[in-house]
């Protein structure tokens, strides 16, 4: 059941009407066998912002890949209401923003901008329009000037910001973040904050940082091998001392 | 993600997986050699050849048609042995006038090309059970017993240790690109050929650049813990005697699927 809050619902988000995500019991086994998701359920709605915790192997990486369909388990899973299927692939890639764990993994053009360019060029997006996005997409990131620089080049926090403002230039209706705060300095971290905070987007971001979950999302999600095993208030979850040691979590 | 296309290793606890790898290394060469000499056309040792092989795969517990079913991927190469067909000796057996040339294939020729074709894939099938049945390390270290230059072995190791760093970014990046390869609705979507051209060119650059990077990490980190340029396993590779009866088995079998293949 989807948990009400008071967010940001003063904006209109594109394409998105009702819920943004609707999970009903997925099923995924890695080909080597492995069982990573065990009949997973669970919805978002427009405007909410979701922190998925949980250890590691727990299948939180292995849900957000399902997200824009590069995994594909069994069960029933529906992004504003199109199924996963090839004919809604383009589309569903669209309006959820997955953002790696591993900048290395986001980032394969030489420069900064082609890669925030690609994603709305694949799109079709007019080249004007596509400049406009990606000066827009680097404001966002405060990045404005780093248009020509190599992104193999850059630190790790500007690496992790480069990464999400190349799918915000595709506006999508939901951002799905994998670990964004790990790894990152304190002053880096901080930054990363505020940009989520300010970031008028659904979202639903994977994490070990409790302090974070606690800053910035009012709703939680535990998942701990394969399940979800707690969904709900984030101030409730956190002050159950049990269920957070039970799942290898500690309270901040 | 990991790539396990080119790890062939397949464990099983088998007898053919027990066997000392100099063994099965000598043995799987001798064989190979073994149906490069075989004479054209003779049938009757090429299916015993089969038969043994059979027999090998059963043994290996990986299904009786493990080999037969890996085999197709090596096949297309043989294809290169198609001249074979017009082999001036012979009976012609047809003329195709190609306008520039006139084809003329004959009944040794076509004789010639099935014998090359079921040599190399009964050989291809030879070196797939080989390799599903030996880890890497043993056979690198089979072939060190067996004096072949450390300069060449220990390339050959890095070939295949590299291999997996190379596939594994390849994997990546195309993740990256697929995650992001999106479409509006009534829209084109994929931007122009010449885009996309340069898209996938710059991704072989960082391709390049990510590996050479990310290896030269994995070198350090081995010259860290002491690699002095030798794999080391913990297989005793201690021949026992069974090992040895192996090997007098498979010359044993050499000699018989000879003797059948030349005295008709």
């Amino acid at each position: 059941m989807p948990i009400e809050h008071e967010t940001l619902t003063n904006f209109v988000l594109p394409e998105c009407d009702g819920d943004v995500l609707q999970m009903h019991d997925l099923h995924f086994a890695y080909p080597d066998g492995h069982v990573a998701l065990r009949g997973v359920s669970l919805s978002i709605c427009e405007g909410e912002k979701v922190a998925l915790v949980g250890p590691n192997g727990a299948g939180k990486s292995t849900l957000m890949l399902h997200l824009n369909g590069i995994l594909k388990g069994e069960g029933d899973l529906t992004i504003a209401g199109l199924s996963i299927t090839e004919d809604h692939l383009p589309v569903i890639r669209a309006m959820v923003g997955l953002v790696f764990q591993n900048p290395d993994d986001q980032l394969f053009s030489p420069t900064v901008f082609d890669d925030i360019a690609f994603g709305p060029l694949h799109m079709g997006v007019p080249e004007d329009e596509v400049r406009q996005r990606v000066s827009d997409a680097l404001a966002a990131v405060q990045m404005k000037d780093f248009g020509d620089r190599l992104s193999h080049h850059l630190s790790m926090g500007q690496k992790k910001r480069i990464a999400i403002a190349t799918v915000l230039a595709m506006r999508p209706g939901i951002l799905v973040l994998d670990e964004p705060s790990a790894g990152l300095d304190p002053r880096a971290r901080r930054l990363l904050i505020e940009l989520l905070r300010q970031l008028p987007i659904t979202m639903l971001v994977s994490t070990h940082d409790l302090r974070m979950v606690q800053e910035l999302f009012p709703r939680m999600i535990i998942m701990d091998e394969g399940q979800v095993v707690a969904d709900g208030d984030t101030d409730e979850l956190m002050a159950d001392i049990a269920l957070l040691t039970a799942h290898g979590l500690e309270q901040p | 993600m990991h790539a396990h296309a080119f790890d062939q290793y397949l464990y099983r606890d088998s007898f053919l997986h027990r066997l000392d790898p100099r063994v099965k290394v000598v043995g799987v060469l001798a064989l190979i050699l073994s149906n490069a000499l075989l004479p054209d056309g003779s049938w009757a040792a090429f299916a015993l050849v089969w038969l043994a092989l059979l027999v090998a795969n059963d043994l290996s517990r990986l299904g009786l048609w493990f080999t037969l079913r890996r085999s197709f991927v090596a096949l297309p190469f043989a294809l290169v042995a198609v001249s074979a067909i017009f082999s001036p000796n012979g009976t012609p057996l047809a003329e195709w006038d190609l306008g520039v040339v006139t084809l003329v294939p004959t009944n040794l020729g076509v004789i010639r090309f099935v014998s090359i074709l079921v040599r190399s894939w009964l050989s291809v099938q030879m070196a797939i059970l080989l390799v599903a049945t030996t880890q890497f390390p043993d056979l690198i270290h089979a072939f060190e017993h067996l004096r072949v230059p450390r300069v060449l072995t220990t390339t050959i190791a890095f070939l295949y240790r590299y291999m997996f760093v190379l596939t594994d970014e390849v994997f990546r990046l195309i993740r990256a690109r697929e995650a992001r390869s999106a479409g509006l609705p009534g829209k084109k979507r994929g931007g122009s050929v010449l885009w996309r051209a340069r898209v996938t060119g710059s991704m072989a650059g960082q391709l390049f650049l990510r590996s050479y990077e990310r290896s030269e990490r994995i070198y350090n980190a081995m010259i860290a813990r002491g690699y002095t340029g030798h794999i080391r396993t913990l297989n005793p590779h201690i021949l026992t005697n069974r090992d040895w009866l192996v090997l007098w088995a498979v010359f044993v079998l050499i000699l018989v699927i000879q003797m059948v293949g030349w005295l008709r």
